[in-house]
């Protein structure tokens, strides 16, 4: 989408030179951060993510890349570290504490505070996902430092600040935010906004072990159970490489079905346009755009939507985007590579169809389970 | 029990229009609403003290005419409203919003009872940050309980509360204890309507004002502007994709024909997609 | 607490509402006024033009404050065929006047302001609560109402029914009748968002004055209506009306009506570029002084759009509402002040009053129109305007046909079209409507 493209801004005029106001005991920041969220073994993809921006922004700055590491002693953090190197790590701080198995917020909150305290990074990253929004807003409040939310773009500017480009007003408008006279410089960013960079098979490099201690009888909330939403295989709709989606223009109901046979046909996974979710057609985690999810996926094909400005910016990223709608002046066709100006309700059984016929050899692998 | 609730007036962001040569919002005729989310955090508070007993109060910080949104908040049922206002906040960023939030707070502690619970909504539709919440909670030391999706529990005993939370791919299960702070996800729980009665007092309450000064804030530098580690150095539109959809044509022709048109088009765009769907592909529902 | 009595409960917080509730309340009498609408004037539509004289009796300064889009200096009447206008354009620097005559609002921002203004009087208001029904006692006497939240009926000595247009309550209650289809129009209206720069520039408009069209002719396909554009400091106003009667019996869309009248090649001009918001759909009252209802009972009252009270010759409806607001509010003060009960008897001074103001006048002024324009549409709104194009045509172009002959041809085709009889028959009407 535009942001990523778009150059750094223009220097800062207001508040020029704003590195070299910088108050003396914030001067010797330095480095990237990047927090690697690890949750029941698995380490959520939008870290990896965020190590590509983050590697970028270090070069720029000509400082190193970290991955900040919290959880339980054992294979999986360690697993965790040695991903870190492979998407661009120079090193990573490791936290291990049988007290961080799951999220909490105090005790995260209180690691990750204590370690920027000790290790004075001057930009720190974190996922814009539910952990990490709980995270970043307790690390940044103790600190009193700035954050920055869903950022869409970062970049550094000439004197070594960071740009964080976000939407505003609903997606309508872009701004550029800066954080003066504090450190860290703190962001959040969307699963999938950022591109995936490559996997290397970098060795594990230098881990830095911080000692930090806190006591279970400290930590008021207690974590009595999980209820995975996972009932068949893995319904992440932000990482699937097809996404078949229905808005308003299907009508009813009923029609969804025409929406997830054709994501079944070809291997994808489906989503809804919000007012949709409103209805009570589909769940919410199936709504895709500013206040669902961002996909990302090769293929996005929209059925009966209409574009709005808060369903485009969660789609913006998808390689190749088809759209579907009666209205020939509809928005979406502002931002589909490829349109079509039909009845979505009779046409898309014609594309399941279209593509049964087009995958059909290999079809038949999949009529066995 | 004492419950506080805060709230933010916004503009109806679904009719904001920016304006297409200077990029700034166009205001005229937008209209403003309770920030939606922050209603599902009122109707589990009335629901928490129809229950359990006590007081709520909603409390905002915003221009003058945010009075509006608490009148309403009345009308909902809540029992007392608290505006934060003066010039002193204008310009605030996150931090400095979750400061003067988290003083009147406390000043609202000191006159009408210690909060066993303050509420927020998940994130506000113009600010969008979902950090205002915890900064209110970091301030006023308080357990913080975020994204919460429903309150299953209260033991005024005790003091134990049980939410459920979501989180990524599923639902935790937490308990904790009074005071805390919750920020509440969208729901099932719509927000009741007010009877007759609650719509008349709210009509007629007097909305308490207070300034930073009455807030009990003694500290005005950490407010506003001043008090904000953040500034918006630029604000831009989004560059436009400069070429719009290629339109398959579908004069005079047969569903299925355009279907297949579609379908070739589509693999010539993306020719790699191709092997990978007729490949192994696992289908998720 | 729903034991309490009100003086009067007033139905309706749009322009008549306000105009008896601030009159009322400002008298000192306790007055609670209901909306159905989420906020005051988030149901309403409007053009809309504001004339200020008769807010100006209500609230002297309301200048200061109010929020007013642009003053008008300049005003046109087209008449228009498929492909052109014929008009007439009157500007006029006079209307830069300290105080000027007319302005254009926009409703949703303007109620609000009024609502405001009735508060600060003192009247209580409740939004989002709809009055479902008028309670009467065993005499049929109006003695409160029931509304849509959970409570008893609330009870007042007198209600003021002004709900507008649709006017159900007084419906339902038999104090009116349902509107006939030829004695209301069904506009449609659109927002179209510019820079005020844009505007400015478009229409010839420095600084805060503003400009209205007016058009008549096949925009409205041989209906009886009305198309209007107004300029407001971001935005224009577009919308066309026809008789519902006439809706009905051509099957004509209202919104393909609008969506032509927006292609017609004058107008997409002054809105390119424009983005659209809000679409709305309202009735105005057209019946004029034939169809309007019993004004007064016992216990209630009816002012603006309920009662019919809009004058569609001049495009007039909100200053008849406020001013009918305002005049059953005084009535209703002075028969308090006496500490008279609100009976029939007692309340006919509203209409007396009523009488004697420009709003009867006005309206018994025009009282044949209506008829006139509904039977006669075909001829008004499409033979006569495209005649007119023609001859307009025919007078500019030059072509090397002499000018008698052009003017021969422009009488035939006068007469072809409509007989000597019925041209000659129409103006007499026409005149005597307007006399
Ligand atoms: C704060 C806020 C956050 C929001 N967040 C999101 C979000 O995250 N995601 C989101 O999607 N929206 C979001 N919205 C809502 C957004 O503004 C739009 O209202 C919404 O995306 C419109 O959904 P739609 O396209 O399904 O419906 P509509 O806008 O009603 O469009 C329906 C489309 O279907 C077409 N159509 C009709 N019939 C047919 C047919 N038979 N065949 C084919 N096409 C047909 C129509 O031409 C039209 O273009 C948000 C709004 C706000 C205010
Ligand atoms: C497209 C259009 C353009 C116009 N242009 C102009 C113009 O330029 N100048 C002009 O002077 N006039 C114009 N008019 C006419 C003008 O809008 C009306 O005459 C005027 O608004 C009438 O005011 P009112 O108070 O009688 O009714 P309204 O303004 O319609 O107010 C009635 C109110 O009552 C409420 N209500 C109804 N029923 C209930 C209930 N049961 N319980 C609670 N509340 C209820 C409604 O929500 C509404 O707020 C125009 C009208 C239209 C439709
Ligand atoms: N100015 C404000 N006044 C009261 N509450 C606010 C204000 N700003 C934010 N909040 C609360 O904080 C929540 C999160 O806001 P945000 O961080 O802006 O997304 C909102 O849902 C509100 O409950």
């Amino acid at each position: 989408m535009g942001t990523r493209k778009s150059k750094a801004p223009p220097p800062a005029q207001a508040r020029a030179s704003m590195k070299k106001d910088l108050p003396e005991q914030f001067r010797d920041y330095r480095h990237v951060w990047v927090f690697m969220e690890l949750e029941r073994g698995h380490v959520h993809p939008v870290s990896f993510e965020l190590l590509g921006e983050g590697r970028r922004l270090a070069d720029q700055l000509g400082v190193q890349l970290a991955g900040i590491i919290l959880g339980p002693p054992g294979d999986s953090t360690l697993h965790a570290a040695a991903e870190a190197f492979a998407y661009g790590a120079d090193l990573v701080y490791l936290v291990e504490e049988p007290l961080l198995t799951d999220y909490r917020n105090e005790p995260f909150a209180n690691a990750l505070t204590d370690l920027v305290i000790t290790h004075k990074p001057e930009i720190l990253l974190l996922g814009a996902t539910t952990l990490g929004r709980d995270l970043a807003g307790s690390v940044a409040t103790t600190l009193l430092t700035g954050l920055t939310a869903d950022c869409t773009g970062l970049d550094v500017d000439e004197d070594g600040s960071l740009a964080a480009t976000r939407p505003t007003f609903g997606g309508s408008l872009l701004c550029t935010i800066y954080t003066l006279n504090c450190r860290p410089q703190m962001a959040t960013v969307r699963p999938r906004v950022m591109r995936m960079p490559q996997r290397s098979n970098k060795p594990i490099g230098r881990v830095i072990r911080h000692d930090w201690r806190m006591l279970e009888e400290d930590i008021v909330t207690k974590v009595v159970g999980f209820l995975s939403d996972d009932r068949s295989g893995n319904a992440n709709l932000a990482y699937a490489d097809v996404v078949v989606a229905g808005g308003l223009g299907l009508s009813n109901a009923e029609n969804l079905l025409l929406i997830k046979d054709l994501a079944l046909t070809i291997g994808g996974d489906y989503g809804c346009s919000r007012p949709l979710v409103q209805k009570g057609w589909m769940p919410a985690d199936r709504q895709i755009g500013q206040t669902g999810k961002t996909i990302r996926p090769k293929l996005y094909i929209a059925a009966g939507i209409s574009g709005a400005v808060q369903h485009r910016v969660g789609v913006e990223g998808a390689d190749l985007i088809v759209a579907i709608n009666t209205d020939p002046h509809a928005p979406i066709f502002d931002f589909a590579h490829v349109g079509v100006v039909t009845d979505a309700v009779s046409f898309l059984p014609a594309l399941t169809e279209a593509f049964t016929r087009r995958l059909a050899p290999a079809n038949r692998l999949r009529l066995v389970n | 029990m004492h419950i506080v609730v805060c709230i933010k007036q916004v503009p109806d962001s679904a009719q904001i229009r920016v304006h297409p040569v200077t990029n700034t919002i166009m205001r005229q005729g937008v209209p403003t609403i309770i920030n939606p989310y922050d209603l599902f955090a009122l109707e589990q508070a009335l629901q928490v003290r129809d229950h359990h007993g006590g007081e709520v109060t909603v409390l905002t910080m915003g221009p003058p005419m945010a009075e509006e949104s608490l009148r309403k908040a009345l009308t909902y049922g809540a029992d007392r409203a608290i505006l934060l206002t003066d010039r002193h906040f204008a310009g605030s960023d996150t931090l400095a919003t979750s400061f003067a939030l988290s003083q009147a707070i406390a000043k609202i502690g000191n006159s009408f009872g210690s909060p066993d619970i303050v509420f927020t909504g998940k994130q506000t539709i113009d600010g969008d940050t979902a950090q205002v919440g915890p900064g209110i909670a970091k301030r006023l030391d308080l357990v913080q309980l975020t994204y919460v999706a429903k309150v299953t529990s209260i033991d005024l005993r005790t003091r134990a509360i049980t939410v459920e939370r979501r989180s990524e791919g599923g639902t935790h299960v937490l308990k904790s204890e009074l005071p805390c702070l919750i920020t509440m996800l969208e729901g099932s729980n719509a927000i009741r309507r007010g009877s007759l009665d609650d719509a008349l007092r709210a009509a007629r309450s007097e909305i308490v004002k207070w300034n930073a000064v009455e807030a009990g804030i003694e500290d005005i530098t950490k407010c506003g502007l001043r008090g904000s580690p953040t500034v918006v150095k630029r604000v831009f539109a989004p560059t436009p994709r400069e070429q719009k959809a290629v339109q398959i044509d579908t004069v005079e022709k047969a569903v299925q024909d355009v279907a297949n048109e579609l379908v070739t088009s589509i693999f010539a765009h993306q020719p790699a997609l191709e092997h990978e769907l007729s490949s192994t592909r696992s289908v998720s529902r | 607490m729903t034991e309490e009595r009100f003086d009067a409960i007033v139905v309706g917080a749009g322009m008549s509402g306000n105009a008896a509730a601030y009159t009322m309340a400002s008298r000192g009498l306790k007055v609670l006024q209901l909306e159905r609408g989420e906020y005051p004037g988030s149901k309403n539509v409007q053009g809309a033009i504001l004339y200020a004289n008769m807010l100006e009796t209500i609230i002297p300064d309301f200048r200061d404050d109010a929020p007013l889009e642009r003053h008008l200096v300049e005003q046109r009447f087209w008449v228009t065929d498929d492909t052109s206008h014929t008009g007439m354009h009157y500007r006029s620097d006079d209307f830069n006047e300290p105080a000027p005559n007319r302005y254009t609002i926009i409703r949703a921002q303007f109620d609000k302001w009024f609502s405001r203004k009735v508060r600060a009087a003192g009247a209580i208001v409740l939004c989002e609560t709809t009055v479902t029904e008028l309670a009467l006692d065993a005499a049929g006497k109006v003695i409160g109402v029931h509304t849509d939240r959970a409570g008893s009926v609330i009870h007042a000595d007198v209600v003021v029914l002004a709900e507008g247009v649709n006017g159900l309550l007084g419906t339902r209650a038999r104090f009116r009748k349902v509107p006939k289809p030829e004695a209301v129009a069904l506009a449609v209206k659109e927002m179209h968002f510019l820079p005020e720069e844009v505007i400015n520039e478009r229409f010839g408009l420095p600084g805060d004055q503003g400009c209205v069209i007016e058009a008549a002719g096949t925009i409205s396909r041989g209906m009886a209506g009305l198309g209007f554009l107004y300029t407001n400091k971001e935005s224009i106003s577009l919308g066309i009306g026809c008789l519902v009667s006439h809706f009905a019996a051509t099957l004509e869309s209202p919104y393909a009506l609008l969506d032509a009248f927006k292609n017609h090649p004058s107008i997409r001009p002054l809105l390119a570029g424009s983005e659209i918001k809000e679409y709305a759909a309202h009735l105005i009252p057209e019946g004029g002084f034939k169809a309007i209802p019993q004004l007064f009972g016992d216990g209630w009252v009816v002012v603006g759009d309920a009662a019919q009270l809009n004058n569609a010759v001049h495009r007039e409806g909100s200053n008849l509402a406020m001013t009918s607001g305002r005049i059953a509010g005084e009535a209703i003060a002075a028969i308090k002040s006496r500490k008279h009960p609100m009976t029939s008897d007692n309340l006919s001074l509203y209409k007396a009053m009523l009488d004697k103001s420009f709003v009867l006048k006005d309206l018994r002024k025009y009282k044949d129109m209506p008829a006139l324009l509904h039977t006669n549409s075909r001829n008004f709104f499409t033979t006569y305007p495209q005649l007119m194009s023609q001859a307009a045509q025919n007078f500019v172009r030059v072509d090397g046909t002499p000018k008698i002959e052009k003017e021969r041809a422009t009488t035939a085709a006068l007469i072809k079209a409509r007989s000597r009889w019925g041209l000659v028959s129409d103006a007499v009407r026409l005149a005597l409507a307007w006399r």
